[in-house]
């Protein structure tokens, strides 16, 4: 019998919180030990999956199917393409680095700090494999509590409650009209088929009238718009970032983003895809505000946790733009850029997390010099950075470069003004980097801070890794992405092929 | 054959950049210097080696392409990390390597006691990794990858003494402002790519000549592309950061922003003369922003004071040059002026590192004076390399300018002779103006510094470089048939333009030789007479004319113009976004919207008290209501 492999990878978190339930709470180290060994054996039991994944196939992989609630054609249905694999390897990679983060960090109440951790895992590996509509939607708002718990309970305590229940609001508002949507895709396949299923694969190729898409396509696209998050619905993210304790952060930029531009991809343009293009200009400019915009406003930030987040709104403005492309560069520049932001934000996050330790701070004034003290943290800081800002050679230019070339391809005028956001990065980056690492060390609390400890440094090697193997060898992963983006491509040229010859019939009737 | 093992040569200075890296902290500094050096200078002999072979090759060869790995593949876009051995890269691998060799173990003596050696030796072979990749990447890819990476290096070795605010607001500075200009570099490969389906360069070329002279997209392209050399090249308008770039140690001015990574633009325009040459509106633009940069950057040169900043102003005046010759079509000529000025500006810069070595740090040659005295390696090979860049036969300077000067009267417009000649004697003068502010003339060195010599590991560079500055532009002997060696050897790499000037008599060429020497000889008396017959005179004219005199000391204050209308204007309508739009709109509609509700709920709540005699009393009052309602209709 075939090993479910996806099943034990999903659920294995949920049994590691079993594990913990019986061990004594006051003994943190323990507690820190087994979950660090837990997230270790979770991401080995996702390697399977990179390595046994055909990259030939658009088909999806590793699939499992059990009926649940057969009389309203829900079932337990996941699997793996070339869109949500990086996705969750990126997931079970980021598990034992983020365990290993709280080492310091996490002081009370840590028996319940790792139960969440683990449950969040879970929840956001169920939402990257979910096939079934029902299945998704349920994981989508089971991931939503331990994340709200993280922010509220471990946050910073001056702001930490605003914060968790903005988070927990903007997403709520969304998930709901999503919930509307599919209940209202749901009775339109049944009545259409005569079958009633929430089976995502089945509904791709159902048709439904463009007025319907247009509507449905909005009601998910602000469920994932608030997620991503695209201007002008990111105003939480940043209060969620500076409030969240550095896993939190750590969590939210690499994976719980992802969610709001996979959801784009998986959802909204294969289930709409005539409200895909038709929807192209108003998401591609709300993307390139969101990465100029996002850049302008990081600049000035005086917080370093708020200066990266409102640079991760710049960042997803570049995938958003990318997906939006439908080009080939495009989608894959998008996939690949949502793997580097992971990597570069989530090791910016936990790069403040450390002097945050040291210094009790994260406002840029109370640094400066800290190149002196701690030389081997600056070099690290600085090419988390310069990834960040797209240097040739590391993860962030494949991505940037692939999805401007995309772009170019569609709109020069598009590809023009997000390509200055390329400029506004090294500005925003390279003057935080100045402020706080450059010059003499000028608050005398700074002259004495320890360098990076071999945790710190083992926190972060698995990341530079992957940032310089990216930005090296990116086909690595492009290959893996390459069968599903055709795929996705053929259907939606199909779909826009169509809507030319749906349209150009409306301006028929008209005359 | 060593040309399949190219890609040695840029992988040689990599790895030193790891060893001295990772482990240069706890290396002895002797070994790191060793690593450094050794490196590049293997590298070198790799060079030299694939030079011959080269030669060797049966003639009609005029390419070998060598692919490594297929870097980046999308749908039909494909980048490789490949090489292209062909005339112009073997020259500039030669300068590249050669040069950097040389400037590494003057770094040696010069860095010797500085706590960031290792550092400073692991980012000059990052630097120079990336140099070597940029001029021998065989795709457009590829180059911007080198392209790039030279620009962080500068970034890294400009802040190389990062406690000093301006050095690291220089780093800074260069970093923006070449990102600028990698913007349309971008862009360029963005529309190379949807034009010819291709970033290979040969590919891309022989596509490009099916289009016919004066081709839109051509000339978009060759302009998109230029942005990114007047960036790296610091051309007007995005010179300003080269002349801060001096923070850095001087070797590094000597080697990234004298002789290699700033000449990376004027690579690139001659890399792509098969483009350039089809759209003649460009080449007009190329040339026209040479001959502005050059003049204009020698004005500014004339009134420095730090000797550093004067060899700045130089480079970004001799760089217009290049650019000027490129313009006019002269490709050859700007890549020969590239060369002969990567050994005498190197030369320069080392020699000015060596007085500022040997006065403890002193850059102002208002203090200095005499130093001939103490220094005379430093002070010979100083002037053989002024003799060089001032245009004296038969110095290698000589060959090159005299070619440039040449040709944009021949194949180019008066204007840019005029032009050219104007600021060949500025040149001259303010060349002068330096050798003899430094080394003759009156000592004015603080009495408690005790000039002394360089140590042979800095002197025998510049010896070296000293004799390259002489011999070097005899590889391009003009009139005699076949005696320009360099022009035959690179030929086959470039693309001329379609109506190139036609041939001028031999004894016209002589005439202009000798009126630029004139020019040159000239601007050198002149200094002689300010600075050492007269020397109150500069005095005497600066307060004569305090405006001019003020406006160009002040470098035409175009780094304030620049504040007020670009950076300034940037951070206050950023600060705007951030309080007036993000908070106040963004966020004051998200938590407005919370305040309704909550205000909403604050007072229907009151409706909900729990006692039964108010709800009973609703009830009565809705009844009567309603009541009411029905019997007066």
């Amino acid at each position: 019998m075939q090993l479910p492999i996806l099943s034990i990878v999903i659920f294995f978190p949920l049994v590691g919180i079993v594990l913990l339930l019986f061990l004594d709470r006051k003994n943190h180290k323990v507690l820190k030990g087994v979950t660090l060994g837990l997230g270790l054996l979770e991401f080995l039991f996702s390697l399977p999956l990179w390595f046994r994944f055909n990259s030939q196939t658009p088909a999806m992989q590793f699939v499992e199917r059990y009926a649940w609630f057969p009389s309203y054609g829900i079932s337990y249905y996941v699997g793996v393409d070339g869109f949500s694999l990086l996705l969750i390897m990126l997931t079970t990679f980021l598990t034992p680095i983020c365990v290993l983060a709280t080492w310091e960090d996490i002081q009370h109440r840590v028996k319940e700090f790792m139960i969440c951790l683990l449950a969040l895992m879970s929840g956001m590996l169920g939402v990257f494999v979910a096939l079934d509509l029902f299945l998704f939607y349920v994981f989508w708002e089971v991931m939503l509590i331990p994340m709200y718990l993280l922010i509220g309970v471990w946050g910073n305590p001056a702001r930490r409650i605003y914060a968790a229940i903005k988070f927990f609001l903007f997403t709520m508002f969304g998930s709901l009209l999503m919930l509307v949507a599919i209940l209202v895709l749901y009775f339109h396949y049944g009545k259409t088929t005569g079958t009633y299923t929430f089976d995502l694969l089945m509904m791709y190729g159902v048709a439904i009238p463009f007025h319907m898409q247009f509507w449905m396509f909005l009601a998910f696209g602000l469920a994932f718009a608030i997620k991503v998050p695209m201007f002008p619905f990111h105003t939480w993210l940043p209060d969620a970032h500076t409030e969240a304790p550095t896993v939190g952060s750590v969590i939210l930029a690499a994976v719980l983003l992802k969610m709001g531009t996979y959801g784009f991809l998986r959802f909204n343009m294969p289930l709409f895809p005539q409200a895909a293009w038709h929807f192209v200009p108003l998401f591609s400019i709300l993307a390139l505000i969101g990465i100029v915009y996002g850049a302008l406003v990081s600049m000035m930030q005086k917080d370093l946790k708020r200066l990266i987040a409102f640079s991760s709104v710049s960042h997803l403005g570049f995938v958003m733009l990318g997906l939006f492309t439908f080009t080939m560069p495009g989608v894959q520049g998008g996939i690949i850029q949502m793997i580097n932001h992971g990597l570069s934000t989530g090791a910016l996050f936990l790069i403040v997390g450390m002097i945050y330790e040291r210094r009790h701070t994260r406002m840029i004034a109370d640094f400066g010099g800290l190149s002196t003290p701690m030389p081997i943290f600056a070099a690290i800081f600085m090419v988390v950075s310069l990834s960040s800002i797209g240097l040739p050679g590391l993860n962030g230019f494949v991505g940037e470069f692939l999805i401007l070339l995309g772009t170019f391809r569609t709109n020069v005028v598009y590809a023009t003004v997000a390509a200055t956001g390329v400029i506004f990065a090294a500005c925003y980056m390279l003057w935080m980097f100045q402020r706080v690492m450059f010059g003499e060390v000028t608050n005398e609390k700074n002259r004495n801070l320890k360098d990076l400890s071999w945790r710190e440094i083992a926190i972060f090697a698995p990341l530079l890794l992957f940032i310089v193997w990216i930005g090296v060898y990116p086909n690595t992963f492009l290959n893996k992405t390459k069968a599903t983006t055709e795929n996705f491509l053929a259907m939606m040229d199909k779909a826009k092929a169509s809507q030319t010859a749906v349209s150009q019939g409306f301006k028929g009737e008209a005359r | 054959m060593m040309m399949d093992y190219v890609w040695l040569i840029p992988l040689f200075p990599l790895v030193g950049f790891l060893i001295n890296g990772f482990c240069g902290q706890r290396l002895p500094k002797t070994i790191v210097g060793i690593i450094g050096s050794g490196v590049i200078g293997l590298s070198f002999l790799v060079t030299v080696k694939i030079f011959l072979e080269f030669l060797s090759l049966p003639a009609g060869t005029k390419a070998v392409e060598k692919v490594v790995f297929t870097w980046i593949t999308s749908g039909t876009f494909q980048a490789q990390a490949a090489f292209l051995i062909d005339p112009l890269s073997l020259v500039m691998l030669g300068v590249v390597t050669g040069v950097s060799f040389l400037i590494h173990i003057y770094s040696v003596g010069y860095m010797h006691d500085e706590p960031g050696f290792y550092r400073y030796f692991s980012y000059l072979n990052l630097f120079v990794f990336a140099m070597l990749l940029l001029v021998s990447a065989n795709n457009f890819l590829l180059m911007f990858v080198g392209w790039e990476g030279v620009g962080l290096c500068s970034y890294l070795l400009i802040g190389f003494w990062y406690e000093k605010k301006s050095a690291s607001d220089a780093a800074k500075k260069a970093f923006v402002v070449n990102r600028i200009g990698d913007f349309g570099f971008l862009l360029g490969i963005f529309l190379i790519f949807w034009t010819f389906g291709t970033v290979n360069l040969r590919e891309v070329f022989a596509l490009a000549a099916k289009y016919p002279v004066g081709s839109g997209v051509i000339t978009a392209i060759t302009l998109l592309l230029f942005v990114g050399a007047i960036g790296k090249s610091a051309q007007i308008p995005l010179y300003t950061w080269l002349p801060d770039a001096m923070e850095g140690p001087t070797p590094v001015s000597a080697l990234i922003h004298a002789a290699t990574m700033v000449t990376a633009g004027v690579y690139m325009v001659a890399r792509c003369s098969a483009l350039y040459s089809l759209a003649p509106l460009s080449l007009t633009v190329v040339a026209a922003v040479g001959a502005l940069t050059a003049i204009f950057a020698a004005t500014i040169g004339m009134c420095q004071f730090d000797i550093k900043r004067v060899l700045a102003y130089s480079t970004v005046s001799q760089l217009g040059y290049m650019f000027l010759a490129c313009g006019v079509g002269a490709y050859i000529s700007g890549i020969f002026h590239l060369m002969t000025h990567a050994f005498f500006k190197a030369l320069l810069f080392l020699g000015s590192g060596s007085v500022i070595h040997g006065l403890h740090g002193e850059q102002d040659m208002r203090k200095m004076g005499h130093l001939k005295k103490y220094m005379p390696i430093t002070y010979w090979t100083f002037l053989l390399a002024t003799l060089a860049i001032a245009g004296i036969f038969p110095f290698a300077g000589f060959f090159s300018k005299d070619e440039i000067l040449f040709h944009s009267l021949v194949d180019g417009k008066f204007i840019y002779w005029l032009i050219a000649t104007t600021a060949a004697f500025i040149t001259a003068f303010y060349m002068f103006r330096a050798v003899f502010m430094t080394f003759l003339g009156e000592s004015r060195v603080d009495p408690q510094v005790h000039p002394h010599e360089s140590p042979p590991v800095m002197t025998v560079p510049l010896m070296i470089l000293a004799v390259l500055s002489v011999v070097g532009g005899l590889v391009g002997f003009p009139i005699i048939e076949g005696a320009h060696v360099f022009r035959e050897f690179l030929s086959p790499a470039i693309t001329p333009v379609a109506h190139a000037g036609g041939h001028q008599a031999v004894s016209f060429e002589v005439f202009m030789m000798i009126f630029s020497m004139a020019v040159a000889a000239i601007g050198i008396y002149t200094a002689y007479k300010f600075y050492i017959l007269k020397p109150d005179l500069p005095t005497a004219i600066a307060n004569r004319f305090p405006v001019i005199y003020d406006y160009i000391y002040n470098k035409y204050f175009v780094d304030e113009l620049y504040d007020a209308t670009i950076v300034e204007p940037i951070k206050a309508g950023s600060d705007f976004l951030w309080h007036g739009v993000d908070d106040k709109v963004v966020d004051g509609a998200v938590n407005g919207s919370a305040g309704v509700i909550t205000w909403l709920s604050a007072h229907l709540r009151k409706l909900e008290t729990g006692f039964v005699q108010n709800y009973a009393l609703a009830i009565l009052v809705g009844v009567v209501l309603i009541t009411g309602y029905l019997i007066g209709r």
